[in-house]
């Protein structure tokens, strides 16, 4: 069994305004130029490196860290990089308000846990800031500060938890003999 | 019982286990064709290595590859890239559509690799492009198509759908991408998020081939899962004979439509009765404005072509605007068709030669210009008017792109800033 509540510190990724970025695309996460790179582990260093604000974020981040965007994040192509940097890095969980549908397949195919958090953006500013230390339950979908409730995402769909569990959606594919 | 939209239909005829086609339900769902790209390409075959070593697609006949990224490549990672694929392919048997053939989603549709009620999937986000001519087409990653290649089908959430209805005429110098624009102005860029959209309207039925594709195209920008437009006569046997043309059985070629009582999540209309020329400013291809709001912006450079523009019809009405004139000095303008076919088109019809005669430069199809390929990047402070779908900061380059329809564009070039269309 594969942890379904992970604590890290947290990064909140806001725009020059202050304010929690929305529709980061791929292209911000994983920039095009870097495309032929098939190699998991030299993905890492090249995360929101074209995501204003955020290029040395690579270098800042560590692994177990939370990571935490606004609305349809991952909008934009189908790249599987946009989501193997996170895994390379280490980053143990992504909260947003929502994800682009095609980032969220590939996260979920990949075993990443992505949650999503109705009205994150609304709620974001006042209760949380980069540094905390929060926990994640993936089967509840509460997200907690100092052990105290702060929102609810939506818990994993079954499938989500399935591939999750299996480790991805290979080994899922195996488990059940497709 | 209420009735069933039209990715219902489809889904429920491509359904391989009991889950209702019901929205938020997982399927598992069949794939007609699963395909990958040069760029995604060597990841699919990487992952397949990995895990499932030597042993055969489960369908060959059913698998290919399409090159258009970065054709022919300018660079050696892509050619590496192109050619892990292409050994794989040899070893598997699979086809390869290869760098002079053009965007694949286009190929596909002129094969008849994918047809009305078929499913496709592939490593291109505007896979969902396929809903132009009512079939389901729809970009995953390269782990999805690895295990799409060797089992046949994936998960898919069924997801809900909303109608969008569309009243008025469209009239020139307003083309489908003026149209388009104003959808996208109204749902903005997550006004579909997560849907498959269905579009009606006396004004979308009115659409060729070239302006369905250049609709359904720009889902992705909308959010969208998927934008079906309800396949015409006209569609329904462009598609016969494209299956007929490659040996295939073209009974299979069904259209899909909505029954009448089917559920929506949401109607929203769009009236386009007084609509005037729209464009895409930076830095999202949401962000539209009338052109009459920008124009007189000097511009240094044009680009007619991509998946969303990259049709005959789209460069025989730049070359109406352009024929016997030349584009002002200082602008580069440069054309990239779809597909060899209608490259071959654009040859015999002569529209090659006008916008040759009118300064444009030519190049082989595939997605050149859109995204950073093989053609046309921008420079710091560039200024580039683009038909393509997508104006993110970064995606072609440094430069400042906003997307217009071909022939805003055209005049454009001609006028060396921002021109509003003449009718
Ligand atoms: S033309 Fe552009 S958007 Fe279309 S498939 Fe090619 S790269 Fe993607």
């Amino acid at each position: 069994m594969r942890n379904i509540q992970v604590t890290g510190r947290l990064w909140i990724l806001n725009d020059a305004a202050g304010q929690l970025y929305n529709n980061i695309d791929t292209d911000m996460i994983f920039h095009n130029r870097y495309l032929h790179i098939t190699d998991v582990d030299q993905m890492g260093q090249y995360a929101l490196d074209n995501l204003e604000g955020w290029e040395d974020f690579a270098q800042r981040a560590q692994p177990g860290d939370i990571v935490m965007a606004g609305e349809n994040f991952g909008a934009g192509s189908s790249r599987q990089q946009a989501v193997d940097c996170f895994h390379a890095l280490g980053i143990e969980a992504l909260v947003a308000e929502s994800f682009g549908a095609i980032y969220k397949r590939n996260a979920i195919n990949s075993g990443l846990p992505i949650l999503t958090v109705p009205e994150l953006t609304l709620k974001a500013a006042g209760l949380f800031k980069s540094g905390d230390i929060i926990t994640v339950d993936f089967q509840s979908g509460e997200v907690c500060l100092d052990g105290k409730l702060v929102v609810m995402a939506k818990p994993f769909s079954q499938v989500q938890m399935d591939i999750y569990q299996a480790g991805n959606l290979f080994d899922y594919g195996r488990k059940i003999g497709v | 019982m209420t009735g069933k939209t039209i990715i219902q239909k489809i889904f429920e005829a491509h359904n391989q286990d009991q889950t209702a086609v019901e929205p938020g339900n997982i399927i598992w769902l069949g794939l007609d064709m699963r395909t990958a790209r040069d760029f995604a390409g060597a990841n699919v075959v990487k992952n397949y290595r990995t895990h499932y070593g030597d042993s055969p697609v489960a369908d060959r006949d059913k698998t290919c590859f399409t090159f258009d990224l970065v054709v022919p490549p300018s660079n050696i990672p892509y050619a590496n890239n192109q050619q892990i694929c292409r050994i794989w392919a040899q070893e598997q048997g699979v086809r390869v559509y290869d760098v002079n053939a053009g965007i694949g989603s286009h190929v596909a549709i002129e094969e008849g690799l994918v047809y009305p009620g078929s499913t496709f999937v592939g490593t291109d986000s505007h896979l969902n492009i396929m809903g132009a001519i009512g079939a389901f087409g729809q970009g995953m990653g390269d782990q999805d198509i690895a295990f799409g290649f060797k089992t046949g089908k994936t998960w898919f959430e069924v997801p809900p759908t909303m109608k969008v209805v569309v009243h008025g005429t469209l009239q020139a110098p307003c083309t489908a991408r003026d149209l388009t624009l104003a959808i996208l102005k109204r749902l903005g860029s997550n006004g579909a998020l997560g849907r498959s959209v269905e579009f009606y309207g006396p004004p979308i039925e009115a659409l060729d081939m070239a302006g369905r594709i250049t609709l359904a195209s720009q889902v992705t920008e909308m959010g969208g899962i998927i934008g079906f437009i309800p396949p015409s006569e006209e569609i329904l046997s462009y598609a016969r004979e494209r299956l007929l043309d490659s040996g295939l059985d073209a009974s299979q070629v069904v259209g899909v439509y909505a029954d009448p009582d089917a559920a929506y999540v949401e109607t929203v209309e769009v009236d386009i009765t007084n609509l005037e020329p729209l464009i895409a400013c930076p830095p999202s291809p949401a962000n539209v404005k009338p052109v009459r709001e920008i124009a007189g912006l000097r511009i240094d450079s044009v680009f007619l072509g991509s998946c969303t523009n990259g049709r005959f019809e789209d460069f025989a009405a730049v070359a109406d605007v352009v024929r016997g004139k030349h584009i002002a000095s200082g602008v580069m303008a440069s054309v990239v068709p779809a597909t060899r076919r209608i490259y071959a088109q654009m040859l015999a019809s002569g529209v090659l030669q006008d916008l040759f005669d009118a300064g444009f430069i030519i190049s082989n199809p595939g997605c050149g210009g859109c995204a950073s390929g093989h053609l046309g990047m921008t420079g710091k402070g560039q200024v580039n008017i683009s038909t393509s779908n997508r104006n993110f900061p970064g995606k072609q380059g440094l430069g400042d792109t906003y997307l217009a329809s071909p022939v805003t564009a055209a005049w454009s070039a001609l006028k060396g800033v921002v021109t509003v269309p003449e009718g």
